[in-house]
């Protein structure tokens, strides 16, 4: 780093993914090399918990180490601005903040979670899968999940343009394997056909943006994309009095057109409005685990990187991209609970809410101008929570799914009086998400979300959220009372806990209720 | 620092985690019992302990940061405003339980109901306990689900409805009242509800207090309830078991009117004047409204449920004169109506339990004659809910018309006093419909809807349609002989289908055995079946029960107490008051 071109590694900073990658070789090597035994799914499942655990504990340390560690640097002297007369810092593609850690916390522990649930899917396969057909290749299974982390862990900490779309990119493309690896089931074959489409259309879109800012700004580095904006900003006001005069008006349109265009590449990945209509249909024809890691690690990585270009890159743009966030937000939590209300299978009514809960995770970006730090910290906050929370209604929809006809909300009538542990969790998880006591960690997410956004003057979206609070309850409570009536005649069935996703449950339950109690813990993280 | 306030809400929550213990969950009503008299002692506790010598003081204090990141503390105590709901809350809670002892729910799982009721303590003594704006929130929120699963698992025929009603049109209010305390928050820098009132509003600019008076006075009204955002509350009580009633009557909708008192008038002093005249507005044709709806109904709980509309009319009406004068009306009024609603409900629930319907036409009359006891405590809940001088119901309200009559200075005074005699109409309104009510029901000639035991008189002829059945009880409700005759299963379960469609499974189900027969007024079909569910076809309505009795009585001596000796409470909640609205001395 002093001028030379050959970059130094710090391996430390890396460490968390790298870990995640070796154990993704580690877990397709035991596949092919390891005997086929019958207990063979489950010490690969054990491997990836490992992976995740340790890559969990490095992040942990950093955590713990404080400070910001940066590799892939390139100093100020490469690139595409001049040098200026002082000394300019370096640029890093690889920064592990406090940002980046805590996303990378919340898709391990999410990750843990979701192995779980895949233990317990793979297991189910291999009982009832009567020979070849029903059969989830277990190695095939670990090594894109533990990929689609990498690209997780890996994206919070990009602060590239380039990056930030490989990295998106490894989060994006093991998952439409994913969702089709249950061969023979025409449901996941559409699901993944559906999700690869959109994606690599999103993907595009971003790029063409990516290009375009990059034509704009000569750097694929958000902190000189924002220097770079700047400059031009200051330029055109001090020619024309204002920013679209003469040469520069021009880029500035042109900048206008990235912005959009990168943001919509993001939106495909967090499934907000208008790019909302794949999540029903590939949530519920992927496997239930699946459907967990699109809903809370795609999405967080998703909102990770929108987060990062439009604060890294395009902070001083806000006044272009923050009303038009707001106006997203506003229509996604909308469109979301609308169509969660007519929702009859448990799956479909999970993936509008979430798409309904993301309208929560962007508002606050909409007062970026006013109050960043608040901002980005009530996002975080409220995404957080949300995984948490989220994760436990997955957990239980996957147990009950394994039931004939589980899949219907019906399936759900009295289940807190036949698995009183199952149906009292997914009753905390539903109040939780609706935000109301005794779920306290969707009551305070919810609080944090309308403070920004109060504190930040947008009186409309509040009230636009304080109604959408109100539509989202009405399913999340006719949920929860399905779960207390009387079960149907001659309905006895009770769903194991004592599993893997029972594990997940518990871990799910035990980390929203420290949520509950003590929020703190995720605030003055976030904060 | 002191433990009272803690315990108070620690207390039933504790309860509810010892009620998941297999061991007293077979005895969860007896547990129920146990948890709230610990409970009301120890807010009979909180009342001696409270220094009365300066009740405009915040007295007995807890303060300790729970939430930094929001700035949330942990923050309870009591004033002269709070300490009477806070024994209120107690008392009613406890009252249920022992109800509950004698009287199992309908919907049986008395355990869970026990649990979700213990809840419900924890928010409602927490709501009136919290001087943070934001703990405040957390407790009004904490009410909502336990309150839903009451009405919806334990209600009558509509009840899952009339739950979604209630939850929905709460949890809108509560949104917006989210809006208006971090819109408070956002100006003032604090959520401390006790430095905010000391302020008294100084520090905000004129436009944010009447934007934040507007958002949590909607959020509150909704609560309250204030025409017209009253319109769950109708279903939600006719539906809800005689608990889950006298709770929300009792003491749910005072967290509204308390809101009023604590936050929305002491913080926001601009806004509230600005918007006095609107509230006071609603407040009246709150009154009038609640007290014409009464005359239309047929139902005996509907019409108690629209009495309260009517009643907490007056508790806003004294809020929005913004006078010492009126906010003591109002506050008095507000224990008053917890009280006698509360009785009230309990004796509708009686009512329901003996003649299986609350629909007062085919209770028919003369329940003093058949139930002497229930019968003339209902006409005491009755008179002393119209007001009658001597009894509680009457100071409030003559005091919350009085803060009309002399409204506080920078108020239109003849716009109040516009107020003030569609409110006097009210009352007398108010009047006109119990007295119909209690002229229908109580007085009268008994009709035997069931025959006492031995008298077997030969049946009429049978019944086979539901036109045969209506046509013997419209004869027999023009005062004609009673007939007896026998209706089939099969038309009783159409004319109750046809009906308020009340109970139809039940009936029909009963009906069909035969055993039941139908007889001159009304509640025929549906008052056999349910005696014949209870397999005691043949005997006569049994009159008041022990718990029953144990249950009532503290009320009525608590009605006639603060009716004969008002000052008990007005000594408490004058110096507060004053307080509250930055004045000094009392005009």
């Amino acid at each position: 780093m002093t001028g030379g071109v050959i970059q130094s590694i710090d391996y430390a900073a890396v460490a968390a993914p790298l870990v995640l990658a070796l154990v993704a070789g580690l877990v397709l090597l035991l596949d092919a090399f390891l005997p086929a035994r019958p207990g063979g799914a489950r010490v690969l499942g054990l491997v990836t918990l490992g992976g995740l655990v340790a890559a969990l504990a490095v992040v942990a340390v950093q955590a713990a180490g404080g400070g910001t560690r940066r590799t892939f640097c390139v100093p100020a002297s490469l690139g595409g601005e001049p040098a200026p007369g002082r000394a300019a810092p370096a640029s890093c593609s690889f920064v592990a903040d406090r940002f980046s850690l805590v996303i990378a916390a919340v898709v391990l522990a999410a990750g843990v979670v979701v192995v779980l649930l895949s233990m317990t899917e793979i297991a189910a396969g291999g009982d009832a899968g009567a020979g070849e057909r029903g059969r989830i290749p277990a190695g095939e299974w670990y090594f894109l999940l533990l990929a689609a982390l990498t690209g997780a862990v890996l994206l919070p900490a990009s602060r590239d343009l380039i990056m930030l779309v490989v990295s998106l990119e490894l989060v994006s493309l093991p998952v439409f394997a994913l969702t089709a690896l249950k061969r023979h089931d025409g449901r996941a074959s559409e699901a993944a056909l559906k999700l690869f489409l959109v994606s690599v259309v999103s993907t595009a879109i971003t790029l063409f943006g990516v290009s375009l800012l990059y034509g704009v700004t000569g750097s694929v580095h958000l902190d000189r994309i924002d220097a770079a904006l700047r400059a031009t900003g200051d330029t055109a006001r001090g020619m024309a009095g204002d920013m679209t005069g003469g040469m520069t008006g021009d880029m500035a349109q042109v900048t206008a057109v990235a912005i959009v265009l990168v943001a919509a590449g993001f939106a495909f990945k967090i499934a907000a409005v208008p790019f909302h209509f794949w999540a029903g249909d590939v949530y519920r024809g992927a496997p239930v685990p699946v459907a967990a890691l699109l809903s809370v690690v795609s999405k967080a990585s998703g909102f990770a990187g929108l987060i990062l270009l439009l604060t890294s890159a395009l902070p001083g743009r806000a006044a272009l991209w923050a009303p038009g966030v707001a106006v997203v937000a506003a229509l996604t939590m909308t469109a979301g609970n609308v169509l969660a209300m007519r929702q009859r299978a448990a799956v479909r009514l999970l993936a509008w809410s979430s798409v309904a809960q993301s309208g929560y995770i962007l508002a606050p970006l909409a007062v970026y101008a006013v109050a960043p730090r608040a901002a980005v910290g009530a996002s975080v906050a409220y995404l957080v929570f949300y995984a948490a929370m989220n994760l436990i209604a997955f957990a239980v929809v996957l147990l009950v799914a394994r039931l004939p006809e589980g899949q219907d909300l019906e399936a759900y009538r009295g289940l807190a009086l036949r698995s009183p542990a199952a149906g009292l969790s997914l009753a905390f998880a539903l109040v939780c998400l609706a935000g109301l006591p005794p779920g306290l960690a969707g009551l305070f997410a919810k609080i944090v979300v309308f403070r920004a956004v109060v504190d930040g003057g947008l009186g409309w979206l509040a009230l636009v959220m304080a109604a959408n609070t109100v539509a989202g309850l009405y399913y999340y409570i006719a949920w929860t009372a399905r779960l207390f009536a009387p079960p149907a005649a001659g309905e006895s069935r009770t769903v194991s806990t004592r599993t893997a996703a029972g594990v997940a449950v518990a871990i799910a339950v035990a980390v929203t209720v420290v949520f509950s109690v003590a929020p703190q813990v995720v605030l003055s993280v976030t904060g | 620092m002191s433990w009272l306030p803690i315990a108070l809400v620690g207390v039933p929550l504790l309860g509810v985690v010892v009620a998941a213990v297999p061991a007293v969950r077979d005895r969860a009503v007896a547990w129920g019992i146990v948890v709230s008299a610990v409970v009301l002692v120890l807010a009979v506790a909180l009342a001696a302990a409270f220094d009365h010598a300066r009740p405009a003081d915040m007295q007995l204090q807890t303060d300790r940061p729970w939430i930094p990141g929001l700035g949330l503390r942990f923050h309870l105590g009591v004033d002269g405003v709070s300490l009477p709901l806070v024994v209120l809350t107690a008392l009613l809670t406890f009252l249920c339980f022992v109800h509950l002892a004698g009287h199992p729910p309908a919907g049986g799982r008395p355990g869970a109901l026990v649990v979700t009721l213990l809840v419900l303590e924890v928010g409602m003594i927490g709501t009136f306990l919290a001087l943070d704006l934001l703990l405040f929130f957390v407790f009004f929120e904490v009410v909502l689900v336990p309150m839903y699963f009451v009405i919806a698992l334990w209600g009558g025929a509509g009840r899952r409805a009339a739950a979604v009603k209630f939850i929905l049109y709460t949890l809108l209010g509560s949104a917006v009242l989210l809006i208006g305390l971090l819109v408070v928050w956002t100006q003032a820098g604090t959520l401390d509800m006790v430095a905010l009132a000391g302020r008294h509003g100084s520090g905000m600019a004129r436009s944010a207090q009447i934007l934040a008076f507007l958002a949590i006075g909607l959020g509150l009204a909704v609560k309250t309830p204030m025409w017209p955002l009253h319109t769950w509350l109708p279903d939600a009580h006719t539906e809800a078991p005689t608990v889950g009633s006298v709770l929300l009557a009792g003491v749910l909708l005072k967290m509204g009117s308390y809101g009023f008192a604590r936050i929305a008038i002491p913080v926001l002093p601009e806004g509230a004047a600005a918007l006095a005249p609107w509230l006071g507005a609603f407040a009246v044709v709150g009154i009038a409204y609640g007290s014409l709806a009464c005359l239309a109904q047929r139902d005996l709980k509907r019409m108690i449920a629209y009495s309260s509309v009517g009643h907490m009319g007056f508790v806003l009406l004294g809020f929005a004169s913004l006078t010492p004068v009126g906010l003591n009306g109002a506050l008095f009024a507000n224990v008053a109506h917890g009280l006698i609603t509360g009785l009230l409900f309990f004796l509708a629930g009686a009512v329901k339990e003996r003649y299986g319907t609350t629909d007062m036409v085919r209770l028919g009359g003369g329940m003093l004659r058949r139930l002497p006891y229930v019968g003339s405590l209902l006409t005491f809940a009755c008179v002393a809910s119209l007001g009658l001088p001597g009894l509680a119901g009457f100071w409030g309200e003559m005091l919350a018309l009085l803060g009309a009559f002399r409204p506080a200075a920078g108020l239109s005074r003849p716009l109040f006093l516009v107020f003030m005699a569609v409110g006097g109409l009210g009352t007398v309104l108010t009047a006109a419909y119990f007295l119909v009510m209690l002229s229908r029901v109580t007085h009268g000639r008994a009709v035997e809807t069931i025959p006492p035991p031995g008298s077997l008189e030969p049946p009429g002829p049978p019944l086979a349609t539901a036109e045969g059945v209506r046509e013997v009880l419209s004869e027999a409700g023009e005062g004609a002989e009673p007939v007896e005759p026998v209706a089939t299963g099969a038309a009783v379960a159409a004319l109750d289908r046809e009906g308020a469609g009340q109970e139809t499974a039940r009936a029909s189900a009963v009906v069909d055995d035969g055993r039941a027969s139908a007889t001159g007024a009304g509640a025929a079909g549906v008052g056999a079946a349910d005696a014949g569910e209870m397999g005691r076809a043949r005997r006569p309505f049994r009159d008041v029960t022990a718990h029953e009795l144990a249950a009532w009585l503290p009320l009525v001596a608590l009605i006639v107490l603060f009716g004969l000796w008002p000052k008990a409470l007005l000594a408490v909640t004058t110096p507060a008051v004053q307080s509250l609205l930055g004045s000094g001395v009392a005009p």
